[in-house]
C-alpha cells in the first residue's frame, strides 16, 4: 500500500486536506482465486487508514499546541484582542454556570437524602454534597458549560474565518493567526475558568443547603458542622487546579477544530460539534488522571488527612 | 518600451522548480517564473489549474512540497514566522471574496495593517484610511458600516483599499473581477491600472477574465491542469504579451481566449465514465 503524507503546512493553509492514503489495493489475481483474502486485505487497509488518520491528527494537534505555547510566551497580545474574549468567556458565561450550579446542588440533596436518612446520618449530607461539588461537580460542570457555550462558538467563528479566507488575510497582512486568534482565547479560558468554577461551587453549596434546610428539614447547625469538619481548603484547590487544565483543553481543542476546518457550511458545523464532543471527552479523561494525581499529592502533604476518610 | 525598461531590472519574485501537492493530489509541478520590478503579470487559466495556489505559495501562505520562492533575493520559505510576517507587510493581497473581517467595521478593516505595524498615531491612521477609501471611490460614511452591509463591488473596493494602505511593493489580486457586473469589473480594472500609475508597484493578477488580462497586463502566462498535460510538458503553456496570446497557434490557448468549450464536455463525460 502506498502512503503519501501531506506536505508540512503553515498556519495559513486554506484547508485541511484529509490525510492522504491511497485506496486499498487488492490485486486482481487475489480476488479471483481467493475472495476471502481480498476482503481481509481491504479490512486491514481500512483499519490502517483509521490508525494513520488518528496519528496524523494527534501530530497536527500537538504541533498546534506547541506553536500556541511558543506564541504565548514570545509576545503579549494586544488589549483589544484580549478583553472581548475575557468578557465573552468570563462574564457572559456566568448566569448559565450559576444556574446549573444551583440545580446540581439541589439534585445532590434530593438523590442522597433517603440513603443517609435510613442510617440516621442525614446531617452528613452537608459534607457529602459540598465535598462532591467542590472537588468534582463544580469544575466539571463549569467546564462542560464553557465547552458548550464558548468552545463551539470559537470553533464556528474560527472555522468561518478559515472558510472565508479571513485567516489567510490575517497572515497576508503581517499578523500571525495563532498569536492573533488563538492566544487571546487560550488566555481567556485558563484565567476565567477558575472564577466560573468558584461561582458553580458557591451556587451549588447554597442550593444544596437551602434544599436540605428548607425542604428536607435537616438541622442547620449539624449540616454546617459536618461540612466544616470534612471539607478542607485542599478540596477547593483540588477543584480549581483541575479547572485550569479543563480550560486549556477547551481552548486548544476548539481553536484547533476551527483552525483546520473543512471547507463549506458543513465543515463549520462539524467543527463546532466536534469541538464540544472532543473537549468533553478530554475533560473527563483529564479529570480522572488529575484526580488520581491530586489524591496522591494530598496524602504526601497531609499523611493524617481526613478529607478522604 | 516598458518591456525594455523591465528587462534591465533584477527580478523581484523568483519561483524555482516549485511543486505543491495536497495529499495524493498534485497541483503544481516544477513551476519556474521570474517577475521583474514594475511588471504586471497576469496569470490566466481555467478553474482548478492551480493559479490561486501558486499565488498563495508566493507569499508563503502555502508551503511548497519542493522548490523555492525568492523575494528580493531571500528565500521566503526558510524564514522564521516573525520574519515572514514582516516581509508580508511589503505585499498587498486582494482576496477573491475580499476576506474582510466581519467582526470589524470597514474603517477598522482598512486600518488593520497599519495598526498591526504599530508605528502610527490614531490621527495618521484616520487620515490614511479616508484617503485610501476615497481613492477607490467610497464615501466617508462607509467607515462605520459592517462588511455584511456592503454590496459585492463595494467589498472588493474595501479589500483593495486595505491592501493599498501600506503602500506595498507587490500587489496580488486573486480573481479581482469575479462575480461583478461588467461595469464594476471595468472599474476594478481601472483601479488596478491607476494604482500602478500612481506608484510603481509590481503586480500579479490571477484571473480568468480575458478583458482584465488584455487591459491591465504587460505579460500573460497561461496555466493548465496537470492531469491533462502532455507528458514532459511545462505547466505554463503560454508566456508572452496579451496580444501574442490572442494570436497563439496553440489550440488550448485559443480556446481559452475565445471562450469556446470545444470538445471539453465530451472529454469530461468520457473522464467521468458516462
Amino acid at each position: 500500500m502506498r502512503i503519501i503524507l501531506r506536505p508540512s503546512f503553515t498556519d495559513s493553509d486554506f484547508s485541511r486536506s484529509p490525510p492522504a492514503v491511497s485506496s486499498p489495493s487488492i490485486s486482481n489475481s487475489n480476488t479471483a482465486s481467493a475472495p476471502q483474502l481480498g476482503r481481509l486485505n481491504s479490512w486491514i487497509a481500512d483499519w490502517g487508514r483509521v490508525v494513520i488518520q488518528m496519528v496524523l491528527s494527534i501530530g497536527t494537534f500537538s504541533l498546534f499546541a506547541v506553536r500556541t505555547a511558543t506564541w504565548l510566551f514570545s509576545k503579549v497580545p494586544k488589549r483589544e484582542t484580549i478583553w472581548p474574549n475575557f468578557y465573552e468567556v468570563g462574564v457572559l458565561s456566568l448566569p448559565v454556570v450559576a444556574l446549573t450550579g444551583t440545580f446540581i446542588g439541589m439534585v445532590m440533596a434530593v438523590q442522597s437524602y433517603s440513603q443517609f436518612q435510613q442510617l440516621g446520618l442525614e446531617s452528613r449530607l452537608g459534607a457529602v454534597i459540598n465535598m462532591t461539588l467542590v472537588r468534582e461537580l463544580g469544575p466539571v460542570l463549569a467546564a462542560t458549560m464553557l465547552a458548550g457555550r464558548v468552545g463551539s462558538a470559537m470553533a464556528a467563528e474560527l472555522g468561518t474565518m478559515r472558510v472565508t479566507e479571513q485567516i489567510d488575510a490575517l497572515a497576508a497582512m503581517g499578523a500571525n493567526p495563532i498569536h492573533y486568534l488563538v492566544v487571546p482565547r487560550f488566555l481567556a479560558c485558563i484565567f476565567m475558568i477558575p472564577t466560573l468554577t468558584i461561582m458553580a461551587d458557591f451556587m451549588g453549596v447554597a442550593g444544596g443547603y437551602f434544599y436540605s434546610d428548607l425542604v428536607l428539614g435537616i438541622d442547620t447547625h449539624f449540616y454546617w458542622y459536618n461540612r466544616a469538619q470534612f471539607v478542607e481548603w485542599f478540596d477547593l484547590f483540588h477543584g480549581l487546579f483541575k479547572s485550569v487544565f479543563f480550560g486549556a483543553a477547551i481552548a486548544l481543542v476548539s481553536c484547533f477544530q476551527g483552525f483546520y476546518c473543512h471547507p463549506g457550511a458543513e465543515g463549520v458545523g462539524r467543527a463546532a460539534t466536534a469541538s464540544f464532543v472532543f473537549s468533553f471527552v478530554l475533560i473527563l479523561v483529564l479529570d480522572l488522571f488529575l484526580s488520581i494525581f491530586l489524591d496522591k499529592l494530598y496524602f504526601i502533604i497531609f499523611p493524617q488527612g481526613t478529607s478522604l476518610v | 518600451m516598458i518591456e525594455e525598461l523591465i528587462r534591465e531590472q533584477e527580478p523581484l519574485v523568483v519561483v524555482e522548480d516549485l511543486s505543491v501537492r495536497f495529499g495524493p493530489q498534485e497541483v503544481l509541478r516544477d513551476i519556474n517564473l521570474k517577475v521583474p520590478v514594475g511588471q504586471t503579470l497576469v496569470i490566466v487559466g481555467e478553474s482548478g489549474c492551480g493559479k490561486t495556489v501558486l499565488m498563495k505559495t508566493i507569499i508563503g501562505l502555502i508551503r511548497p512540497t519542493s522548490g523555492s520562492v525568492h523575494f528580493d533575493n531571500r528565500n521566503l520559505h526558510l524564514m522564521t514566522e516573525q520574519e515572514i510576517s514582516r516581509v508580508r507587510l511589503r505585499f498587498g493581497f486582494v482576496f477573491q471574496y475580499a476576506a474582510l473581517f466581519d467582526s470589524m467595521t470597514v474603517g477598522q478593516n482598512v486600518a488593520f495593517p497599519m495598526r498591526q505595524e504599530g508605528r502610527h498615531t490614531q490621527a495618521e491612521i484616520r487620515e490614511e484610511v479616508l484617503s485610501r477609501l476615497s481613492e477607490v471611490g467610497l464615501p466617508d460614511e462607509v467607515v462605520f458600516k459592517k462588511p455584511a452591509e456592503l454590496s459585492g463591488g463595494m467589498r472588493k473596493r474595501v479589500g483593495l483599499a486595505r491592501a493599498l494602505i501600506m503602500r506595498p511593493e507587490v500587489m496580488m489580486y486573486d480573481e479581482p473581477t469575479t462575480g461583478l457586473d461588467p461595469i464594476m469589473s471595468d472599474v476594478i480594472n481601472e483601479l488596478i491600472l491607476r494604482t500602478r500609475r500612481r506608484n510603481p508597484v509590481t503586480s500579479i493578477v490571477v484571473t480568468h477574465d480575458m478583458n482584465t488580462a488584455r487591459k491591465v497586463g504587460d505579460r500573460t502566462i497561461m496555466m493548465y491542469p496537470l492531469d491533462r498535460l502532455e507528458p514532459g510538458e511545462s505547466q505554463i503553456i503560454f508566456d508572452g504579451t496579451p496580444q501574442a496570446m490572442t494570436e497563439s497557434r496553440d489550440r488550448r490557448v485559443r480556446q481559452f481566449v475565445n471562450g469556446e468549450a470545444g470538445e471539453r464536455l465530451m472529454e469530461m463525460r468520457a473522464a467521468s465514465g458516462v
